[in-house]
């Protein structure tokens, strides 16, 4: 059980952060002043994506709260950081930025760590 | 026309000049001081909300599962709240922090967190930690660094009309 809530918590995380990526990279860069943020809040209710990304970001939440009342918080925690992986993986083939050696290197590190968690 | 005495000018601008330098030192203070409040804020604000919500989501006596209404319920319990609203802080404490600190230093805080969440939970919720289990977190630290010191894009792309 705890896996399959793990997979949720990092593949929710990953779709909200990719789909809000992906929307605010199409509506250009954004001013943070009080103006800017009234704006921001227009446009996540207009714009699906981004709506979906809040979504997205609720169920990875509700999933944490169901993963800690089972799981030990040493595992709950640190395994959540599992989103860099798949993160790295879908930022090179999904939205074609470039991923350097070292983000690589850092990627195979935070896997290993997790597989050591399953241990 | 008036005429400016350009001596007089320069006297003044180069008081203004010595006087900002003279302050600048107490503003480095002030901003080193600021920074360092707000990461320690970021470290604390999310390993207490952490705990706080594991530890009173372990005395909510029903299991969370697909049900909305459980958790509503859940997040009536005061660990809960707090923890929730602890976590909110922290994530409006990253925002504050990543608008004028770099991400390359903000995240490498995000790998503190994960550690310090295996020691609280060792600690006070007498969880069992595996020397595996502490490898694997402090590999998770070190990885999670690695990731935040690469190359950011942190210009605006051009959007086409």
């Amino acid at each position: 059980m705890k896996w399959l809530l793990l997979s949720i918590i990092v593949c929710a995380t990953v779709l909200s952060d990719l789909l809000q990526s992906y929307e605010m990279k199409r509506s250009g860069e954004q001013s943070v002043n009080a103006r800017g943020l009234g704006r921001l809040l227009r446009m996540i209710v207009s714009r699906r994506y981004l709506f979906l990304a809040i979504v997205c970001m609720a169920v990875s939440f509700f999933a944490f709260m169901a993963l800690v009342q089972t799981a030990p918080l040493s595992f709950a925690v640190p395994a959540s950081a599992a989103t860099f992986v798949l993160e790295t993986v879908l930022a090179k083939f999904v939205l074609k930025e470039a991923v350097g050696k070292r983000r690589a290197a850092g990627a195979l590190l935070v896997l290993g760590g997790v597989l050591l968690l399953a241990h | 026309m008036r005429e400016i005495d350009l001596p007089l000018a320069n006297t003044a601008a180069l008081t203004a000049l010595e006087e900002a330098r003279e302050f600048q030192p107490s503003r480095r203070r002030g901003s080193k001081l600021k920074t360092l409040a707000l990461v320690l804020a970021v470290i604390f604000l999310n390993a207490i909300g952490n705990l706080s919500l594991a530890w009173g989501m372990r005395h909510v006596s029903e299991a969370v599962s697909l049900n909305p209404s459980a958790y509503l319920r859940a997040m009536l319990n005061p660990f809960v709240a707090l923890g929730i609203a602890l976590l909110i802080l922290w994530l409006l404490t990253r925002m504050a922090l990543l608008s004028w600190a770099d991400l390359s230093f903000v995240l490498p805080l995000t790998g503190v967190g994960y550690v310090l969440a295996a020691f609280l939970g060792w600690r006070f919720l007498n969880e069992v930690v595996a020397p595996a289990h502490w490898t694997g977190t402090i590999l998770i630290f070190v990885g999670t660094a690695m990731v935040g010191t690469t190359k950011q894009q942190t210009h605006a792309p051009e959007v086409s009309e």
